[in-house]
């Protein structure tokens, strides 16, 4: 009974490690400019509205590699510059911008209402989507992408200081990287293109 | 004795011209919004001969204008009214994205691209002395990208 016992777990052990070592393989093979998030448990979906009203869920993307961006349109700066990268990553991408999806996620839906994120995410390229949501189900997208973000008043009224990192799904829907608002257009792009290419369609 | 008036005179004058600050204002620019945005930021070059500050800027476009720094401590971007911008005699300061802007708040109508945004900026020299520099900022789009090519240090 117990040689039994032991002659399968010891099967067991060595297929759990060879698969692990395989996965290794995979994965010290390629490298990305981004964070690799690969495995992560959190921000495995979010449930919020378009512009349009409509409810939207990771899944509504599948088959694209999605880039999701927190940010609010009363920011002169990191907001357009990271939504303006995301256009040019697109235009960098060729053909294969079709597979790329980019979401921008407002912090502040207090003032950012449906029509003004419909018209900022336009500006920048016609396929981007705004989504918000109420208060309460900001606060909880927010906790679970782990995107920090705070409300702070400022002179006449308020601004908010938020997480600037771009977080990237591969086309299976899995959380794959986190790139940094300091990196280059061509890094992104780099980065896209191993997760579009390296996972099948 | 006329001769020496004279170049009293002048030196006199000389003397009460190093005494503005001097300031050239390069590249300005406001980036568009889309309509009922309500705020947006106006970036420039500013450079002053003496050691100045600027410490307001206002516009006939809203009341509500603020002079921020914006700051990344690890991933988080945060902005913060400042009281003033220092400007060392004969340094470039760069009002750009990624660093300080004017805060453009509350606005009340669209900032379209093309057209010309009025700012007047109050500088102060060591001395407390002050003055006011009128600015013509044109407009470009929003999604005008201040790092040709995206590459940064």
């Amino acid at each position: 009974m117990n040689a039994m016992f032991s002659r399968r777990s010891l099967l067991a052990a060595t297929a759990a490690s060879a698969l692990s070592l395989t996965a290794c393989d995979r994965k010290t093979r390629v490298t990305y400019k981004g964070i690799d998030l690969t495995g992560a448990t959190y921000a495995t979906d979010f449930q919020l509205t378009d512009p349009q009203g409509k409810e939207r869920r990771l899944a509504d993307f599948r088959g694209k590699a999605v880039l999701v961006f927190f940010g609010f349109t009363q920011c002169p700066d990191v907001c357009p510059t990271a939504l303006a990268r995301a256009a040019e990553v697109k235009r960098l991408l060729g053909a294969d911008g079709e597979r790329f999806q980019t979401l921008f996620i407002t912090i502040d839906p207090e003032r950012d209402t449906p029509e003004v994120l419909q018209a900022y995410t336009a500006a920048f390229d016609e396929s981007f989507i705004g989504l918000y949501g109420d208060l309460p189900r900001t606060q909880q997208t927010a906790n679970d992408f782990k995107v920090f973000y705070k409300k702070v008043p400022t002179g006449a009224s308020y601004t908010m200081d938020h997480s600037s990192l771009s977080y990237v799904y591969d086309p299976q829907g899995r959380l794959r990287l986190a790139l940094r608002h300091e990196q280059s257009p061509e890094d992104y792009a780099q980065d896209l293109r191993k997760l579009l290419q390296s996972t099948p369609t | 004795m006329q001769f020496t008036r004279l170049s009293i005179a002048l030196a006199a004058s000389l003397l009460a011209m190093s005494a503005q600050a001097q300031v050239t204002v390069k590249d300005a620019w406001v980036r568009a919004t889309v309509p009922q945005q309500k705020a947006t930021g106006a970036f420039m070059q500013i450079q002053a001969t003496q050691d100045s500050k600027l410490i307001s800027a206002s516009s006939p476009l809203t009341p509500h204008v603020e002079v921020h720094e914006m700051s990344m401590q690890g991933d988080v971007m945060k902005m913060r009214q400042v009281a003033d911008i220092a400007l060392p005699a004969g340094k470039t300061v760069e009002l750009k994205p990624g660093g300080y802007h004017v805060m453009l708040l509350d606005l009340k109508q669209q900032v379209k691209e093309g057209a010309s945004v009025p700012l007047t900026l109050v500088i102060e020299n060591k001395d407390g002395k002050r003055e006011s520099i009128e600015v013509k900022a044109p407009v470009r789009a929003l999604n005008t990208s201040s790092h040709a090519g995206g590459h940064k240090h």
